[in-house]
């Protein structure tokens, strides 16, 4: 009966934790708002933060979407050459870039580049007490720390994303075009008439904004909330990544309803 | 880090993130094409079936694009379907113009042909084009080809008055007794 008890309370601990977690980060990505005027009077600092998250993280989104685009043409000529269509290969390798894996696979990768680096730094800062000693000199650590972070993020991700689509679609053409030999006036035509500015590119825009609220504000909260620990430290680092890549797909699959619901039109 | 490098690393970040948005937006998107369709005029034209005809459809004359689909829609007292055709204004169409809906190729698109005819009036914005062609459904083909496969076959076997010859025929067609 004691042990039942005693796993009862568990349950329940775990449950109002969670919730109060969740109630503690909506407080916090208000106050990050409400504290943002400071980093854009600042903007010394917001470059910094763009700097770290975007720039640093240019290699990798470009090798990426070059290599993606080019394993999709390659998959897409195996499975469209049977149809006898593979004059469409643009279309499907810039909708498939545009549409998903451009926005998706860039926020999963900035994710582990850029948002486990933003965890570890501020979970750091508060462990050494840095965070603590800001306070003390009179400085909101959200203002000066935190919100600069979290809006670097923000910048960076659709620009980002849009990058690696272009990369993408680049990388399509080199396979496609150069390699394979489909004409190239089919690859970017089929490619225009299909891809809508609005319904496809502007919704693709849309998709990674979102993706980098939610990335960049779980990143700055388990940094902030970590326990001042080593142990701490790496397992918000861990918990960001994870928590962010979870995010991501699931708020791609809200997304993709709400935008692409019912087909073309 | 030098303040001075990381400005001019963030300022060429952001530029070439813009000039990908922008691609995408131009290349990619066809946002400059969409913005010429503003221009030009409407056309309505009404067909029994349009089949599978998609608002951002072509319209072609000849091959060459010359305008897109507006809407689809079905008309409340005739029940025939209603398409409304944006041309652009560079092309000008006569009045006994017919439209066709089309297929290019077996699985592709459906698009709406236009053949002029030689009438001197031409077609204004917000015209009706009279004479028109519904989509070809493969059902129906099929089904027509079936019924008169199936009406073919009996006429021989009713020529030849011998019964020997015509029980074989019978073997041949078991669905197609009279």
């Amino acid at each position: 009966m004691n042990g039942i008890a005693r796993l009862l309370t568990k349950l329940g601990a775990s449950v109002t934790g969670g919730i109060a977690r969740l109630g503690f980060a909506t407080r916090f990505f208000v106050a990050i708002l409400r504290l943002s005027g400071t980093t854009f009077a600042r903007p010394q600092l917001l470059l910094r933060e763009v700097y770290q998250a975007g720039v640093l993280s240019l290699i990798i989104i470009l090798m990426s979407g070059l290599f993606i685009g080019m394993v999709l043409a390659l998959q897409g000529y195996e499975t469209l050459v049977r149809f006898g269509a593979a004059e469409s290969m643009g279309m499907l390798v810039a909708l498939s870039l545009v549409r998903e894996l451009g926005p998706v696979v860039s926020a999963l990768l900035f994710a582990s580049r850029a948002g486990s680096a933003i965890t570890a730094e501020i979970g750091l800062m508060k462990t050494t007490e840095q965070l603590a000693a800001m306070e003390v000199m009179a400085v909101d650590p959200i203002a000066r720390v935190v919100a600069p972070r979290f809006w670097g993020g923000v910048i960076s991700l659709p620009l980002l994303a849009a990058l690696f689509s272009t990369l993408g679609i680049y990388g399509g053409y080199l396979v496609g075009v150069r390699l394979i030999g489909i004409d190239s006036g089919a690859y970017w035509g089929q490619m225009s008439a299909a891809v809508d500015w609005k319904y496809d590119i502007l919704n693709g825009v849309i998709k990674s904004l979102v993706f980098a609220v939610a990335i960049s504000l779980i990143a700055v909260f388990e940094g902030y909330d970590a326990t001042p620990t080593a142990e701490g430290v790496s397992a918000a680092t861990t918990r960001t990544v994870v928590t962010s890549a979870l995010a991501i797909l699931a708020l791609d699959f809200v997304l993709t309803v709400i935008m692409f619901r019912g087909g073309a039109g | 880090m030098n303040k001075k490098i990381i400005d001019l690393w963030v300022g060429i970040f952001v530029a070439i993130g813009l000039a990908a948005l922008l691609f995408l937006a131009l290349k990619v998107g066809n946002l400059l094409t969409f913005s010429e369709d503003r221009k030009g005029y409407e056309l309505e034209a009404h067909f029994e079936n349009i089949g599978a005809l998609k608002p951002r459809a072509q319209v072609k004359s000849a091959g060459v694009v010359v305008g897109r689909v507006e809407s689809v829609r079905l008309d409340k007292k005739t029940y025939e379907a209603v398409a409304r055709l944006h041309l652009f204004p560079e092309y000008q169409f006569s009045r006994d113009t017919i439209a066709t809906v089309y297929t290019s190729g077996l699985l592709g698109d459906q698009f709406i042909g236009l053949e002029p005819g030689g009438d001197t009036v031409m077609l204004k914005d917000e015209d009706q084009i009279k004479k028109t062609q519904s989509a070809i459904q493969i059902e129906k083909l099929i089904s027509q080809f079936m019924f008169s496969k199936a009406q073919e076959t009996p006429a021989p076997v009713a020529a030849t008055p011998t019964p020997a010859a015509a029980a074989p025929a019978k073997v041949a067609t078991p669905g197609a007794k009279p």
